[in-house]
């Protein structure tokens, strides 16, 4: 089957990047931030999507993470930006171990639909709460590590990039070794035809299952990062406006190729914030033509620029590339 | 001996039509069993309740003596029941040893989130296979680029990874040439062979019955017809007159 990078190397290319971070320029190392947040929860809707079932709703888990990271750091002073990772991604997974076997027998369209109106109903009881500050939400205090507090906004900024480049770096390597193996290759199948699975004594339900814990935990993680980033919370983050712009990425990204996750959402990170700079109020436009061109040109997603197809790779050198076909034309 | 499956009384109806009226049926170990019935007899729809797909309106199923009736495909594919399909179920966008891989993940108790999917032996196992298929060299294919016969027997081939106690094939040949009709069936029989000594395929052509089946079982509207040695039931009159036309 196909060859992808050693983890190894793919190890040395996090590491790469997140040295990278000291000679960028303060503005890049927030959008990178939030770039890579953004990249871990659309990558767990791409391992999602595998099984054919795509999540509208992954705000849900984003706003739980952020939330229960909120919560603890404010009752019990918890600061430490890799323990409130960990604790995002314990909320995300235990809500998405809860939810999981009981949205897992739905496909398609009620399986999207679904996962929305559960965010929905999540964003609704969030913005009647006053306990949480209702549709206001409530501040948080600066993330620390390992015991070190960041006075200077530079370096508190590098280390958010650090740590989120790493987690998510780290993601999508499990990410890429998960779909190379057994189960997600029977993830595929499920997509395919979830009655074979069965027939071949396999639980479609419960790969199903598995692989939205899976989302759900960097959806989760991905949610505290959010909560670091701007110290901040309110319902906005279980908002279906949240999820559509995961699904978004997942989108450009393709379900082919891991890399092609972090690509989708540094060039949507970077179009907001330049249609925001020189377009102001028609970044929303430029988004809608930018997903309109890659979606004409890209149908399989950003993956497709260099990962063809599981398969036709092999057979390319075989046929004639189309430009010689016409250069042979007269 | 103990029959592996034993039907009593099995019935199902799908509104006004009458797709299994009374089924009562001993299958013994070893044999080599044909079901015949013109469309619609209910052929399909008798596998599909003996591998959970359907579930009968009443009559028992059991298979060593244990109640299958109420159980999911799943549970009965794991208590030994395997089946290939009318309509080939692949994954078509997946390769042929990728489609055998997925079924021989299917036999053990948990799949691995970290070993490759070609690793501990599955991708020589599913080589294997094809090979017994005399498909070994389309093994990297994807399904999608392969021919209606050749799903066929992949789709058999998936069925027998679990070495099942009873396999049931829903019209192998279907779709196969005449001219490589025998060619096909032989090369079923050989490859089923080492895992499966129970069989029972559904078939249309009279000539691959008489020559594969140690058993014919007839089907009409619902009903068995006749059960016996395939002389006896070919030429059974009833059997000519509903199910084989008299002069196929
Ligand atoms: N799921 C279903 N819903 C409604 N009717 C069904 C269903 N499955 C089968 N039937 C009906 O039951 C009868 C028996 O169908 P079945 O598929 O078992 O026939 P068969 O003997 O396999 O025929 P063929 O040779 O065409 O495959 C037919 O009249 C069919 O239309
Ligand atoms: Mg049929």
């Amino acid at each position: 089957m196909k060859k992808g990078l050693h983890p190894l190397v793919m190890i040395a290319l996090v590491a790469m990047v997140t040295l990278a971070g000291r000679a960028l320029p303060t503005w890049t190392l927030s959008l990178a931030t939030i770039a890579a947040s953004n990249a871990l929860i659309a990558l767990g809707i791409v391992v999602l999507a595998r099984t054919g079932n795509v999540s509208f709703g992954q705000g849900l888990f984003f706003a739980a993470g952020g939330y229960g990271v909120a919560l603890i750091a404010n009752t019990w002073g918890l600061t430490d930006a890799v323990a409130q990772v960990i604790v995002g991604a314990a909320c995300g997974g235990l809500l998405g171990l809860v939810i999981g076997p009981l949205i897992a027998r739905y496909s398609g369209i009620f399986f999207g639909m679904l996962t929305l109106a559960l965010s929905m109903v999540f964003y609704g009881a969030l913005v009647k709460s006053t306990a949480l500050g209702g549709s206001d939400g409530f501040n948080v205090g600066r993330p620390s590590l390992f015991g070190m507090s960041f006075t200077d906004p530079r370096e508190a900024d590098f280390m958010l990039y650090a740590v989120s480049v790493i987690v998510t770096g780290f993601a999508g390597i499990a990410a890429t070794i998960l779909f190379r193996s057994e189960f997600g290759l029977a993830s595929l199948a499920v997509r395919e035809n979830n009655l074979r699975v069965e027939y071949l004594g396999l639980s479609a339900n419960r790969i199903i299952s598995i692989n939205f814990l899976i989302a759900a935990i960097f959806a989760g993680a991905s949610g505290a990062f959010a909560l670091m980033a701007q110290r901040h919370i309110d319902p906005q983050f279980a908002y279906w406006t949240t999820s559509g712009e995961f699904v978004f990425v997942a989108v450009l990204a393709g379900n082919q190729s891991v890399a092609a996750v972090f690509v989708a959402s540094m060039a949507l990170e970077l179009v907001r914030s330049f249609s925001n700079l020189y377009l102001p109020n028609t970044w929303q436009l430029v988004l809608g033509v930018f997903l309109l061109g890659v979606i004409l040109f890209l149908p399989r997603g950003i993956g497709s620029l260099w990962i063809r197809d599981r398969h036709r790779r092999r057979h390319i050198s075989a046929t004639p590339p189309l430009t010689a076909e016409r250069g042979a034309a007269p | 001996m103990n029959p592996v499956l034993s039907v009593s009384r099995l019935e199902k109806r799908f509104g006004a039509v009458v797709a299994a009226d009374a089924l009562t049926l001993d299958i013994p170990a070893g044999q080599k069993i044909s079901l015949i019935g013109a469309n619609g007899a209910g052929k399909t729809t008798f596998v599909n309740m003996v591998t959970g797909y359907l579930k009968p309106d009443s009559g028992t199923i059991l298979l060593d003596g244990m109640d299958i009736g109420r159980r999911s495909p799943r549970s009965v594919a794991r208590l030994g029941i395997s089946r290939s399909f009318q309509i080939p179920q692949l994954f078509v966008e997946l390769t042929a040893a990728e489609n055998l891989t997925v079924a021989i993940s299917g036999i053990g108790t948990r799949m691995s989130l970290r070993a490759p999917a070609e690793a501990q032996g599955r991708r020589d196992k599913a080589v294997e296979l094809l090979q017994r298929f005399g498909l070994a060299d389309l093994a990297d294919r994807p399904i999608s680029e392969l021919a209606g016969g050749v799903r066929k027997l992949i789709d058999i081939a998936m069925a027998l990874v679990r070495r099942p106690k009873l396999l049931l094939l829903d019209e192998p040949t279907s779709g196969v040439s005449a001219e490589e009709k025998f060619t096909t069936m032989d090369r079923v029989i050989h490859a089923v062979a080492p895992d499966a000594a129970t069989i029972v395929f559904v078939e249309h052509d009279m000539e691959i019955v008489s020559r594969y089946a140690d058993r014919v079982v007839a089907f009409y509207q619902g009903r068995i017809l006749a059960d016996g040695l395939p002389a006896d039931v070919l030429n059974n009159l009833e059997v000519r007159r509903y199910v084989t036309g008299g002069v196929r």
